[in-house]
């Protein structure tokens, strides 16, 4: 095991099966565990601006008995680019991937201008990612290019 | 005009068949100025090209210029139009989805025309049905055929859509027609001029577009020194219910008047241009000189839109 991932473990070491998710932007682990859906019957463990030798400042947030899919994992790319997904059993890491931001983000963030089509219509919402780090996307209905800090999800 | 279309022109006229019209933006530089070259070729008599097509024209909100000019395009080229004029007399009213609507009327139709106060509905329109739809506005987003007709109307004053200096002057905070030829006139490689007062500039959003395309670009309130500058002078429409003290409505509108001697002290090439209608913010004086180019563009609308229907329609001589 390396390194990295060894000091992984210690950070993780209370999680016996579950989902470590790290180095989100700060402030925004509360907007991930919203995105991902609150858990009913098990454990979530938020961390807000802890200190991170890679970024200055993080969010991590940390999921008992809940692995997630691929598309939860890149659409988390909208709340940390450089966010890592970590799967936990038995308190080990067993695999560990960063998320990727897909280049079109359907139904998981909502369009902030009051007047497009999609906040009055049932209709799915779709952003077209134009750049990463920092985030910019475009909805593709109203054409409102959105910077990260008014990324609203749904 | 009789030469042969080029291998880009053909290329371009088979991927716009069955296809939308809905932003500026869904077209490169390069198409754009292939499109302008293609519509060149819509000049004159193409009378019995949509012989027998049906245009739905579904309009939410009123535009009768827009309509009107529509509708002319489509009789001239022998096709029929149906639909309605304002969301009042549609299904809308009866709270019947836009997407609903779409779905119906594609029934009776060809292609549709779509003229909506929300944005993005255009957009939505196109994913409702397979036959093209043309955006014919929606809310303050685009505006596409306008965008096409005002950059046509340069291609045909002055030879040319690129390296030019184009002054935009009077709101541009909320006028949608210069937002969208700003866009427009940036990717294709021209030099702006952002001629308002500081309460109507260019809203941040559009500057952020302009960054992206790392276009050229200067903002200024100082109309009567930037005017020997240009190539383009862009008018639009001051509107005195965007302003909440009605004497700074007095005072901007003064100001940012066109007149003919404010006219006449640019190039000789200047071009004067407005979407219309125009209240007062060109002087009818104007309207006499050569650099006028404003009866022009709804002259030109009925152009474009000719050729923007036969080219989603597939049928091109
Ligand atoms: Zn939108």
């Amino acid at each position: 095991m390396s390194d990295d991932v060894s000091r992984h473990k210690k950070q993780v070491a209370k999680l016996r099966h579950g989902t470590v998710i790290d180095h989100l932007s700060p402030g925004m682990a509360l907007k991930a565990l919203e995105m991902i859906g609150v858990p009913k019957h098990s454990a979530a463990l938020i961390g807000v601006n802890l200190a991170s030798a890679k970024a200055g400042r993080k969010d991590i947030l940390k999921l008992e008995n809940i692995e997630l899919s691929d598309e939860q994992i890149d659409n988390l790319a909208v709340l940390g680019p450089s966010a890592t997904v970590c799967y936990i059993r038995e308190y080990e890491i067993v695999k560990k991937v960063r998320v990727k931001l897909p280049e079109v983000l359907e139904g998981v963030l909502r369009c902030p201008n009051p007047n497009c089509i999609t906040n009055h219509d049932r209709l799915t919402t779709s952003f077209d990612v134009e750049r990463t780090s920092p985030t910019q996307v475009r909805c593709t209905f109203c054409e409102r290019l959105i910077s990260e800090d008014d990324i609203v999800l749904l | 005009m009789s030469e042969p279309w080029t291998p880009i022109e053909r290329e371009l006229a088979e991927q716009m068949r069955g296809n939308d019209i809905i932003s500026v933006r869904q077209f490169r530089p390069q198409e754009l100025r292939t499109l302008l070259s293609i519509i060149e070729r819509f000049e004159g008599d193409q009378a019995g090209l949509l012989r027998g097509k049906v245009l739905a024209a579904l309009f939410f909100e009123p535009s009768t210029r827009t309509r009107l000019s529509f509708e002319s395009a489509m009789a001239r080229l022998g096709g029929g139009v149906i639909g309605f004029a304002n969301a009042g007399i549609s299904s809308a009213a009866k709270g019947e989805t836009l997407q609903d609507t779409i779905r119906i009327v594609e029934n009776y139709c060809d292609l549709f025309v779509i003229r909506h106060p929300r944005e993005g509905s255009a957009r939505a329109a196109a994913n409702a049905t397979s036959l093209p739809v043309i955006n014919g506005g929606d809310g303050s987003n685009q505006h596409p055929t306008q965008t096409l007709l005002d950059l046509y109307t340069i291609k045909r004053r002055l030879g040319r859509t690129t390296q030019l200096r184009i002054g935009f002057v009077g709101d541009l905070k909320y006028g949608r027609a210069a937002h969208s030829l700003v866009q427009a006139t940036a990717m294709l490689g021209n030099d702006l001029v952002l001629i308002a007062p500081t309460s109507l500039r260019l809203p941040k959003r559009h500057i952020a577009e302009l960054d992206v395309l790392n276009a050229s670009y200067e903002e200024t309130a100082d109309l009567p020194n930037a005017i020997p500058t240009l190539d383009v002078l862009y008018v639009t429409r001051i509107q005195r219910e965007r302003f909440a003290d009605p004497l700074n409505y007095e005072r901007v509108k003064n100001v940012y008047q066109i007149n003919r001697a404010a006219v006449d002290t640019g190039k000789n090439e200047l071009i004067v241009m407005h979407p219309l209608p125009r209240v007062n913010e060109i002087h009818p004086d104007v309207d006499a000189s050569p650099r006028a180019a404003y009866f022009d563009q709804a002259k030109n609308g009925v152009t474009v839109r000719k050729a923007l229907l036969a080219l989603l329609m597939g049928a091109v001589r």
